[in-house]
């Protein structure tokens, strides 16, 4: 169906390639998953699909790209529509029309269906998605994962033949990507449709894919392969790939239910071991304690508009503890960030950062604020102004009235091998967060919030993000992060807030939380369960320190 | 909201899409209304047609982004007025009032500037005068907007001919694109006090107008990429004789009308004005015809002009042709003279034919009750502009 043929593309300015020796074929009806670390081209190597690279893009391809026989470097994007559906990241930026009926047969009316036809198809694609109910909506006023079905939707209904994915999952609340991920499971068995999809959360999709293509670095030669055996060499892997390798299992599981029916003999080894605390994992809830609360929320309401959006919430962030405040799209997450940094005034209930004698961050000056809590924000790109990393260092050693040079060090720290004269923008996403962060953290406020801080990065990038934020914590710093990934918060946190409707439903020990609901437990304890493991790390480590002493 | 009626049949309908109001019926009957307005400045028959466009806005409009329009256009309208005011008071008015309320001391102006006056007596006669000039351009803009939150911007789109809709396409793209766009501007300010920068005052919005505009410029990058991919501006062939005939009728025709409208305005030539004028039009509208059969474009359920869309429009046709009317029969009633100062008085058949400007929030399909779209977590992000998706290119 899709066919490479020695293809390689280059941008105007870059010396390598961007993408170099694709010579493969992707047969008809297959769900085909690129995979790879940030930055190896796995966007590129999905627009030459669609033909937006190069004739939207720029930059040179060589070799030639095949969709379903037209040779996509003599036919134009438009002129693909009825072949290729494209599918972005972010499905606001995909939308032109205003109603969800509309968006659906937008592709139709370019292509000049007859007016039944259109009719038929759209009313067959709300079914088929489960759109029905909101056929005349706005588009802007949909939750994430409605809007990402109605992207799919909408190139649906041209009937294409290839299905172009750009981490369709990305953004969306666990919940709200098995819908996505259940839909497209749907076309590929129901209508042998094509789908090439890439996607960093692989804990989440791998299971999906008949055959994963991997691109192992910048310009190395791609793989194309089963899943079980591509994962096998790939650097980037979900925990439940990891979990295989250490236990040595072969082939390697995939999903959840394949590790489980292997994980007996693993299971018993571990019987005797207990999860180890601490650092690596978060079995000492009661850990931290000590110390003044660096911030009490008590019988929190705020409302947005005509929508309650946070309902007597209350939360006490002490000095050491690292907090993941979780729960489905619009439950008020980012609305209690927000809250604590002063942007929303509280309707009823207060907030109060550093203790009984502290401030009050809706009426406290931002200048003063800024040494008490620091959030970054789920676009880090909000934070950076200035045109160069050494500007923007310097902005906020003014900003913080830091010793000149604060910054740029902890910037030398979070990210090594960044120059003073790069546009913030043209960093990669986890490079962007890294420098805001470096931002936020040169006022040294003991209150660090993080909102979805992963989105957007690699298996390596949200390693180091690890990293960096457990020194935070053991520096005596408060981390709360919002976050839609649960393997992260299993990872990090030691204590879970869950929060749905704008009210908080659970609060504790994330073993004990994360591990109660399915939606929120990560892959390792659903293998592990009904013991409390979290983390492929904290099983390395039993096994280890087991092995020694035995 | 709906009107006691022994028929049911009669009642307005729940709107859905089938049975959706024309979008151009509702443009009718605004442009009825702020023709109406245009002809009076009769305070208290202004004042009645702004209060008809928000009794219909308020019955009739949805929850749609664009919907919300309405009180943004009565905030510009009232800076109208208060703008046309300062003038009056600063600038003098050619009124010849002779109710002095106060005077502001005089600018004393050279010689060549006779005629303009800065400071000096402002008289009750001149501010009356002024605000009633006022009010009738903010009533005027009053009606737009109430055309605004009513009308689908899309929808109206639907009804241009398709040598037009690329055009088309570019404006309504560039609409649904300012509210981003105050998103953004919101959002970017408020970040601002995260890094301990004040987030009040004009100074904050303009040190963000860079990173806006990126950001906007993003969005438009990935909005043109994803309508090229989805078959945007696919054209059918021509043959080149065709496309060159499309191409000297439309230019030609254009042509034809200027020098024709030239011709009707100037001292002379009225006598080849019209014909030319008419000619120039035939050409350009075959030109547009021609240049239609390009686009390959098909519409999907477009707005059918129903009789439910006839009552809208002459309700508003009605109004404006009664107001226009009156004019000409009540001078006084509905252009009061500024001197001597009278308390305005309300002219009885053109009030009552200002409320026949009432007719569409009892025939116009009545939109689905807000509070479905408020109910439960899933619309929480649209009351929220800058939603959770929305930020990222």
């Amino acid at each position: 169906m899709i066919r490479f043929d020695q293809v390689s593309v280059t941008y105007g300015d870059g010396a390598a390639p961007a993408v170099h020796g694709v010579d493969l074929t992707v047969p008809e009806g297959e769900l085909v998953l690129v995979v790879g670390p940030s930055g190896v081209g796995k966007s590129t190597l999905l627009g030459t699909v669609s033909g937006l690279v190069p004739h939207f893009t720029g930059g040179t391809l060589h070799g030639r790209v095949t969709v379903d026989g037209r040779d996509t470097r003599e036919h134009r994007p438009r002129e693909l529509a009825d072949v290729v559906g494209t599918v972005g990241q972010d499905p606001l930026a995909h939308f032109v029309t205003d109603t969800v009926e509309d968006e659906l047969a937008y592709g139709m009316e370019c292509l000049g269906l007859p007016p039944d036809t259109m009719r038929r198809r759209v009313e067959e694609t709300l079914d088929l998605l489960g759109l029905a109910d909101l056929r005349d909506r706005p588009v802007a006023s949909l939750s994430g994962g409605q809007m990402q079905r109605v992207a799919i939707g909408s190139v649906l209904t041209t009937h294409p033949k290839v299905l172009v994915l750009d981490e369709p999952t990305s953004a969306l609340d666990p919940a709200a990507a098995e819908e996505v991920l259940a839909v497209l499971q749907r076309l590929v068995h129901d209508l042998g449709t094509t789908v090439l999809m890439a996607e960093h959360r692989l804990e989440r999709v791998v299971q999906y894919a008949d055959r994963v293509l991997l691109l192992p670095a910048p310009g190395a030669a791609p793989v194309l392969g089963e899943p079980a055996e591509v994962m096998a060499l790939s650097p980037v892997r979900p925990p439940v790939v990891a979990l295989g390798r250490l236990a040595g299992w072969s082939p390697l599981p995939l999903s959840v239910r394949d590790a489980r029916r292997r994980a007996a003999g693993l299971r018993e080894r571990l019987d005797e071991l207990e999860p180890p605390a601490g650092r690596d994992g978060p079995g000492s809830a009661d850990g931290p304690g000590g110390g003044e609360p660096l911030a009490e929320v008590s019988s929190l309401s705020v409302r947005r508009g005509r929508v309650t959006a946070l309902e007597k919430v209350d939360l006490t962030v002490r000095p050491g503890e690292t907090i993941a405040l979780m729960g489905r799209n619009g439950a008020g997450k980012s609305t209690l960030l927000n809250t604590l940094v002063g942007m929303y005034e509280p309707a009823r209930g207060t907030v109060r950062l550093g203790g009984a004698s502290g401030a009050v961050p809706h009426r406290t000056r931002p200048s003063g604020l800024l040494r008490r809590v620091g959030l970054v924000p789920q676009d880090p790109r909000d934070l950076l102004y200035a045109d160069t990393v050494a500007a923007e260092c310097a902005g906020a050693d003014r900003d913080a009235g830091a010793e000149p040079g604060t910054c740029r060090a902890l910037v030398s720290t979070l990210l090594p091998d960044v120059h003073d004269g790069t546009h913030p923008r043209d960093l990669s996403e986890g490079q962007r967060l890294a420098l805001a962060l470096a931002v936020v953290l040169t006022a040294a406020p003991p209150l660090l919030l993080l909102d979805e801080p992963t989105r957007g990065l690699d298996y390596a990038a949200k390693e180091r993000l690890t990293g960096v934020l457990r020194a935070l914590a053991d520096d005596g710093h408060a981390v709360v992060l919002a976050t839609h990934d649960v393997e992260l918060a299993a990872e990090l946190a030691r204590r879970v807030v869950i929060l749905a409707d704008g009210e908080v439903v659970a609060d504790g020990p994330s073993s004990e939380v994360v591990t109660s609901s399915p939606a929120f437990a990560p892959q390792t304890a659903k293998i592990l369960a009904p013991r409390r493991w979290l983390t492929v790390g904290q099983v390395r480590t039993a096994l280890e320190e087991a092995g020694v002493g035995a | 909201m709906t009107p006691r009626q022994p028929l049911a049949a009669l009642r307005a309908p729940r709107a859905t899409r089938s049975n959706a109001l024309h979008a151009g019926a509702w443009w009718l009957w605004a442009l009825g209304l702020a023709t109406a307005a245009s002809r009076t400045t009769n305070p208290l028959l202004l004042a009645l047609i702004i209060a008809v466009t928000a009794y219909v806005v308020a019955a009739r409009r949805t929850d749609a982004p664009w919907a919300r329009g309405y009180g943004a256009f009565l905030k510009i309208a009232l800076a109208v007025l208060v703008i046309r005011l300062f003038f009056a008071v600063f600038l003098g008015s050619p009124i010849p009032g002779t109710t002095v309320l106060f005077t502001l001391p005089e600018v004393p102006l050279p010689d060549w500037a006779q005629g303009v006056r800065i400071g000096g007596r402002v008289t009750a006669e001149g501010l009356v005068f002024a605000l009633r000039d006022g009010l009738k351009l903010a009533t005027m803009l009053v009606c737009v907007g109430a055309a605004n939150a009513l009308a689908s911007p899309a929808r109206l789109l639907k009804s241009l001919p398709a040598a037009l809709y690329e055009a088309g396409m570019a404006v309504v793209v560039a609409m649904t694109f300012a509210p981003h766009l105050i998103a953004d501007v919101r959002r970017l300010r408020a970040a601002r006090r995260l890094r301990g920068r004040d987030d009040k005052g004009i100074k904050a919005v303009l040190r963000i107008g860079l990173p806006v505009l990126e950001g906007a410029l993003e969005r438009s990058v990935a909005l043109a990429a994803s309508m090229d991919a989805r078959g945007y501006g696919r054209t059918a062939r021509v043959p080149p004789a065709v496309r060159r005939t499309t191409a000297a009728l439309t230019l030609g025709g254009l042509l034809g009308v200027c020098a024709g409208t030239y011709g009707l305005l100037a001292a002379q030539g009225a006598a080849f004005g019209l014909p030319v004028l008419l000619l120039g039009l035939a050409a350009a509208l075959g030109g547009l015809w021609l240049g239609g059969r390009r686009a390959v474009r098909s519409r999907y359920r477009p707005d059918r002009w129903g009789a439910r869309a006839w009552l809208v429009s002459a309700s508003g046709a009605a109004v404006g042709a009664a107001v226009v009317r009156a004019a000409a029969r009540l001078p006084d009633a509905l252009a009061p003279p500024p001197v001597p100062l009278t308390a305005p008085e309300l002219p009885l058949w053109p009030a009552a034919a200002v409320l026949a400007g009432l007719l569409p929030a009892f025939v116009a399909p009545v939109p689905a009750p807000r509070t479905e779209t408020d109910a439960g977590s899933v619309s929480r992000t649209g009351q929220t502009p800058p939603a959770k998706e929305t930020t990222r290119a």
